[in-house]
């Protein structure tokens, strides 16, 4: 019975209210949400939502809040269509729609006693800072954490304030680099792969966890097996067209895999073989 | 294991009452009807309904209706229709919901389906239906609409006694003939002296109606002449494909120069996905009235040979046609197995025939295999 109650939460949308939205870069907001009625929410970082604007289309977005937060999700949205557009737009006080927690999230069970290396590009690291909360809280399940960021310009740097906090604690190190950038930047120009080299990366006892571009990932992913990773050590976050999150419409395949079900994090030997080939 | 239920004979001048047994049970009967030149699914009201007398001749890109020279009731192969039709309505409303508040309230729509009985299901098409029951049933969350309509839904096979040049169920261990999951099967019989049929119930529902039937028992002559024709359409299979690790072969052929053949040939029509009966992709549309009170969302069959499919932020992730059709088929015959554990194809040729500009699966699957670029020892 349980169960069924359980998954016609995941089918209709439950409402939610706008406790808050602000800009964090151009065009990216992050909200808070609350679900009216009140109820406790809670999910594993790397999950996703689908959230619905009120008759106009509902959109994957992954939680980026903390996990040990009950009462609201906080989710961080790029406008770049009409859906995420709308989003991006929301009042404090409006409602939106939201069915999940979806999908199953980063192996922060399998990670547990390594070093983790987390790498995102651009708006990667939205689903990746609940992951960045859940290690800094259970600091010593894990052993050092790195995160490299990159972005194509110092202004699209997101969560800039919690970059530097986290960079200043001792069991975590930050590298940013950006693609190109003014003569006021006076940090790393490049991409990610860049950085792994000197970021003192251990590949033997080091789990990765990588969202960004699906060519940035793929870099990744081969830069650190030739320094030593294995590949099922390199965990990749994919994404793709999505309209049920049930396993049901089909639009998310990725070869044998539903993204909204098997997915959306794959460790990188599961689907190296289709990372070589276009348009899977 | 239950025991083999016992078989009998129906006459043909007795296949109305079979009818009229499922109308009084509050089934409303479905079946392939003669409508715009093909032979369609639709409601029966009597036998005559049935395309009594016809028969369908297909190649692929081809398709024509042509007179017998006898009375058969279910001398045809399958035409465009499937019965996903029913199970899996080309366009279904999944809710409603209505501004409230701040906040709005959702009105599940529930589907209030007919008790189907489909007369005349086909092996192959059998068995597209139990894919698609795993495909929406078989997971996590069930498909309400699918789940609905199957629950009640009343299945009455028949043997093929003929095969369409379009047809592999051989090659795919489909067919011709039916092996689980009917309530009542039949073989039609015909030869100089009478027209009956060889009926069997598969379920207790089935053996209830059969009950009430006029049957007679059978000798073992109609026994063989059931089996002769099963045997008959075997003969008469028009394709063939080799399936033989199948899944590795196209695996391993991601980059095979075919793909980009087609690229050339296949229109992205996706005529193939809406014929196919196992295909269950689909798009999802939310709508709003005018005052924006009101919403809602509905479901429609979808089609991986469009653009929109893969869309996401930037681009189509699969805009050449040569990619879809890959997708398409590597769905059908590779990673559907991976999914579901069972082959995505069902043999039954409606691709085939379907297609503007006669693309054959089979041949394609030959191609590839006969001129493998991947390197075959792994
Ligand atoms: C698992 C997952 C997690 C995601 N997490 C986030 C996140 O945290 N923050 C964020 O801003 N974005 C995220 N996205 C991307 C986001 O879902 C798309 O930007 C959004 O769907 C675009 O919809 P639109 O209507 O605004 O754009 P339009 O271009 O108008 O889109 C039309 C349709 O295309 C599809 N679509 C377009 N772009 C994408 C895309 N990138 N991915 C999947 N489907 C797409 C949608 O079905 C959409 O309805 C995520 C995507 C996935 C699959
Ligand atoms: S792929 Fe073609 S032959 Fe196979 S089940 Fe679908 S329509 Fe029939
Ligand atoms: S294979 Fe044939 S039927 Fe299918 S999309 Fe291409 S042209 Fe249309
Ligand atoms: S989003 Fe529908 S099957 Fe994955």
């Amino acid at each position: 019975m349980s169960q069924a109650v359980h998954n016609e939460y995941l089918m209709y949308p439950a409402s939610f209210l706008v406790l808050e939205i602000w800009e964090e870069i151009s065009g990216c907001f992050t909200l808070t949400l609350q679900p009216d009625p009140v109820v406790t929410t809670s999910f594993a970082p790397g999950q996703f939502y689908m959230l619905y604007i009120f008759g106009h289309g509902e959109v994957p977005i992954s939680v980026s809040g903390d996990p040990v937060e009950t009462e609201t999700l906080t989710f961080t949205v790029l406008a770049v269509g009409s859906v995420t557009r709308k989003l991006c737009s929301v009042k404090a006080g409006d409602t939106v729609g939201l069915r999940g927690p979806f999908g199953n999230g980063w192996p922060l069970k399998l990670a547990k006693g390594h070093d983790v290396l987390v790498i995102a590009g651009g708006l990667g690291l939205a689903p990746l800072r609940p992951v960045i909360y859940h290690l800094i809280s259970h600091a010593s399940d894990y052993g050092k954490i790195t995160l490299i960021y990159g972005t194509r310009t110092p202004d699209m740097i997101l969560f800039q304030d919690e970059l530097a906090s986290w960079d200043e604690r001792d069991d975590m190190t930050v590298l940013l680099t950006v693609d190109s950038a003014g003569s006021d930047w006076y940090g790393h120009v490049g991409v990610v792969t860049e950085l792994i080299e000197n970021a003192g990366i251990d590949p033997v006892r080091t789990t990765t966890m990588a969202c960004g571009p699906e060519i940035m990932m793929r870099f990744t992913a081969y830069g650190l097996i030739d320094i030593g990773m294995a590949a099922s050590d390199i965990y990749v976050s994919m994404e793709r067209n999505m309209k049920c999150a049930l396993g049901h419409c089909g639009r998310c395949q990725y070869g044998p895999h539903f993204v909204c079900k098997d997915g959306p994090v794959f460790a990188f030997d599961q689907v190296e073989n289709l990372f070589r080939v276009r348009e899977v | 294991m239950t025991p083999p239920r016992p078989l009998y004979r129906l006459d043909r001048n007795d296949f109305g009452i079979l009818l009229n047994i499922l109308k009084e049970k509050g089934y409303l009967t479905v079946g392939p009807t003669r409508r715009d030149g093909a032979i369609l699914y639709g409601a029966l009201e009597s036998v005559d309904d049935l395309p009594i007398g016809w028969t369908d001749e297909q190649e692929a890109g081809t398709y024509r209706l042509k007179c017998r020279d006898d009375d058969a009731l279910f001398g045809y192969n399958v035409g465009p229709h499937s019965w996903k039709k029913y199970l899996f309505p080309s366009k279904t409303k999944l809710w409603s919901a209505t501004k409230k508040g701040s906040g709005f309230e959702i009105d599940r729509e529930t589907d209030t389906p007919p008790k189907y009985a489909f007369i005349g299901v086909r092996a192959c098409e059998l068995h597209a239906i139990q894919i698609q029951d795993k495909v929406f049933m078989g997971g996590t969350y069930q498909d309400p609409v699918h789940a609905g309509r199957r629950r009640d839904c009343l299945i009455i096979a028949v043997n093929c006694a003929q095969a369409a040049n379009t047809c592999f169920c051989t090659s795919m261990q489909t067919g011709p003939k039916v092996d689980n999951g009917y309530d009542i099967v039949l073989t039609e019989i015909i030869d100089k002296a009478r027209h009956y049929f060889v009926i069997e119930a598969g379920s207790d529902r089935g053996a209830a109606i059969v009950k009430k039937l006029p049957v007679s028992p059978v000798q073992q002559t109609d026994m063989d002449a059931a089996a002769a024709c099963v045997e008959n359409a075997e003969k008469q299979m028009g394709r063939k494909v080799d399936m033989t690790d199948i899944k590795d072969i196209l695996t391993r052929n991601y980059d095979n120069k075919r793909w980009a053949e087609l690229e050339k040939k296949c229109l992205a029509c996706g005529n193939c996905t809406m014929a196919c009966p196992t295909c269950f992709c689909s798009n999802v549309e939310d709508i709003t009235d005018l005052g924006a009170e009101h919403a809602e969302r509905w479901r429609s069959w979808g089609s991986c040979f469009t653009m929109d499919f893969s869309y996401i932020h930037g681009g189509s992730v699969r805009p050449s046609i040569g990619s879809r059709y890959r997708q398409w088929l590597m769905h059908k015959l590779a990673t559907w197995l991976d999914q579901f554990g069972t082959s995505g194809c069902v043999g039954c040729g409606r691709c085939i025939t379907w297609c503007p500009v006669g693309i054959d699966l089979t041949e394609e699957v030959k191609a590839i295999c006969d001129n493998e670029e991947g390197d075959p020892s792994g």
